[in-house]
């Protein structure tokens, strides 16, 4: 896996669909391309199989984009009131439709050529994420989609079977969701008088024991030394 | 190649033409069932006792894995990786620190680098043993429980020895390892159950290190595995069971998703440590088996040879860390707290200290993804950082996930006790399944 053979990957996938998809070798030497059009996404899988040897699907990982860069505590300006001793009140980032919330990542390897690529394509409705699935050409597909579905609410359409996976039977909601508290909704616990298990509203406080923030220091020589948006010292 | 992933089977395709009472009738498999290897609640379909349909229902050991790492610091979701495959836990630990070392551009001293090639290892040993004892306990074999488990009992001393915790070791840190293999090994004492003579028998190899121990414990354990092998490969209920059952080819291998013994099992030969090695893989020599038919014995053939493989390799480390002392961590404060005697009498060091056990350090913004050869297959963490001292999204690409996803597809067609043989050549272990 050499970066000279992924740049050529990364060459032709260009050559092939121009405009339609960026691609990036990174510093760690991953491929990455990224699907402007969630239309093409089942020409484009396809084309990879068959034409480029990925005949594997990996994984599949939804990614919530929502908060991206946020911080919780200033580090490089003081605020009026500081940071209240080390325990705050979680805040859950309040949901919006920005069109870049959702995003579908497929990790793919080609066994025949030993090499890794990383596909994103973001859903480009975010009150109603979907893209089409991919288990008509990786049959791998079918429950990692089915997990990305319960987990943040991704449809995958024309998928056979998209029921949820992971969570309770009856779960309401879409847990991995950056607007969906940690410390979920409801609580169950065994009611001796009803006989059964009930399920009640939750009874315990969301908190921060570590706020969360981004720092910059060049001594911090990471091999992705990007800024991050959205962070102190744009501003 | 014909996957029907629609899951949609007739009775009237498969039925029998013959009259009957009940045609076909739905099954409940589990969760509390002891050759469920956990919490696994299958439903299935059976025409008499042949199986049409099976839909695994996972996630009864779902605990949000993924969504506890997006509020806590790096180092702090180390400990939650040991629970994910809680029967292989530094491989587990391995991928997280992986992942994190290559977002923050930072490479292990190389005595790190073998302690966790040795390590990951002495974990194929001990997830072996266990799948080996379980699967054989299923299918019949309940002698090869108790021998496996008298093998397991050396490598979790090993595992106590280095992290303090038979299981959960929170061993590997980003950076190297937490601290150096001691030069002594733990001894039992006396007690009210154990007098002086069982203790000195029992610490009659517990004299010298740990690297003493485990090449003593590597001396005698090919022959272990012969002793299990005279038990079952050639044993007539064993292949009864196994031979033929649970057919995969190495197309279906692939479009479903496999990955380490189950894709090597159907003769393709693929794996990790060799074709994209990671730490010291390609420093040693080792050999990697296939298997040819894709059943269930060519399975079991494909990880008892990896046991002895695994053997090798943790000799080759032994015989390399005895020469090559040297430190087992980066130099770097940012990242790595400084030592105990430092901190108490250098002001630096305990800012150090302080910063990172209470913020921890900050990840450059990217993604990375990092995959190792997990004794079940390969386990992936994909890690999106925003820069933060926390990741801002944390995937695991757990092995048995893919394996258990394709559930419906090896036991089509066939009896309701092949399942059995089927979950336990998957080597399901629900805590990765359901993260």
């Amino acid at each position: 896996m050499t970066s000279s053979a992924l740049q050529k990957t990364a060459d032709s996938l260009v050559e092939r669909f121009g405009g339609a998809v960026d691609v990036s070798v990174s510093e760690i030497g991953e491929l990455t391309a990224e699907l402007n059009d969630a239309n093409r996404l089942n020409e484009m899988a396809t084309a990879l199989r068959d034409d480029f040897g990925f005949e594997m699907l990996i994984d599949i990982a939804g990614v919530d984009y929502l908060g991206f860069g946020d911080v919780e505590w200033k580090t490089e300006s003081a605020t009026d009131s500081g940071f209240s001793r080390a325990v705050d009140k979680h805040k859950e980032p309040l949901a919006d439709d920005s069109p870049r919330r959702f995003a579908v990542v497929y990790h793919l390897l080609s066994i025949s050529h030993n090499r890794r690529i990383r596909l994103r394509v973001f859903c480009p409705d975010t009150a109603l994420p979907m893209v089409a699935t991919v288990t008509g050409i990786w049959p791998s597909a079918n429950w990692f989609e089915r997990e990305a579905f319960d987990l943040f609410g991704i449809l995958f359409d024309g998928h056979p079977d998209l029921r949820r996976l992971l969570t309770d039977y009856g779960f309401i909601g879409h847990p991995f969701r950056k607007d969906f508290p940690l410390i979920g909704n409801v609580e169950v616990r065994y009611d001796p008088e009803k006989g059964r298990v009930v399920y009640e509203p939750v009874s315990i406080q969301p908190r921060t024991l570590v706020p969360r923030v981004i720092r910059h220091d060049n001594r911090y020589s990471g091999a992705l030394n990007d800024r991050a948006p959205g962070s102190d010292d744009d501003a | 190649m014909t996957i029907d992933i629609q899951g949609h089977s007739t009775i009237a395709r498969r039925g029998p033409t013959t009259m009957r009472e009940i045609e076909s009738y739905t099954m409940n498999f589990g969760p509390q069932h002891p050759a469920a290897h956990g919490v696994l609640r299958l439903v299935l379909e059976l025409d008499g006792e042949v199986i049409y349909k099976a839909d695994p229902h996972v996630g009864l050991l779902h605990r949000a894995t993924e969504k506890l790492a997006e509020s806590k610091p790096y180092n702090q979701s180390i400990g939650y990786m040991d629970r994910l495959d809680y029967v292989s836990m530094m491989c587990n630990e391995h991928a997280y620190v992986l992942a994190i070392e290559k977002l923050l551009g930072i490479v292990p001293p190389e005595r790190a680098q073998f302690i966790r090639v040795m390590f990951d290892e002495v974990t194929r040993l001990l997830n072996h043993l266990m799948w080996l004892g379980a699967h054989g306990l299923d299918i019949g074999a309940m002698t090869m429980f108790l021998y496996c488990f008298r093998e397991r009992e050396d490598l979790m001393d090993c595992y106590e020895a280095v992290s303090g915790t038979r299981m959960h070791a929170t061993y590997y840190r980003p950076g190297g390892v937490y601290r150096d293999l001691p030069l002594q090994m733990p001894k039992y004492q006396p007690s009210k159950w154990k007098n002086q003579k069982d203790v000195d028998k029992l610490n009659e190899q517990r004299q010298g290190s740990l690297l003493d121990f485990l090449w003593e414990f590597t001396e005698h354990f090919p022959d272990r595995v012969d002793e299990y092998e005279t038990l079952l490969t050639d044993n007539r209920i064993w292949k009864q069971r196994t031979v033929n059952i649970g057919v995969v080819s190495p197309e279906e291998a692939m479009a479903l998703g496999f990955t380490g013994p189950m894709l090597r099992g159907s003769g393709v030969e693929w794996d990790l440590r060799r074709k994209q090695p990671y730490e010291v893989y390609d420093q040693v020599d080792f050999e990697i088996p296939i298997g040819s038919n894709g059943d269930c014995y060519d399975r079991y053939l494909v990880r008892i040879e990896e046991m002895r493989q695994s053997n090798v390799i943790i000799r080759q480390c032994i015989h390399w860390l005895r020469d090559n002392p040297g430190p087992v961590m980066i130099d770097d404060y940012k990242i790595v707290p400084p030592t105990r005697e430092d901190m108490k009498g250098d002001m630096e060091s305990l800012i150090h200290h302080f910063k990172l056990n209470t913020e921890g350090y900050c990840v450059p913004a990217g993604e990375a993804y990092a995959a190792i050869e997990h004794p079940k297959g390969e386990l992936g963490v994909y890690l999106v950082s925003d820069g933060a001292n926390k990741p801002f999204r944390m995937k695991v690409r757990a092995p048995g996930f893919a394996h258990i996803s394709a559930m419906d597809c090896m036991v089509r067609g066939h009896m309701l006790a092949d399942v059995v043989a089927v979950i336990g050549t998957m080597d399901i272990v629900f805590g990765e399944i359901d993260r």
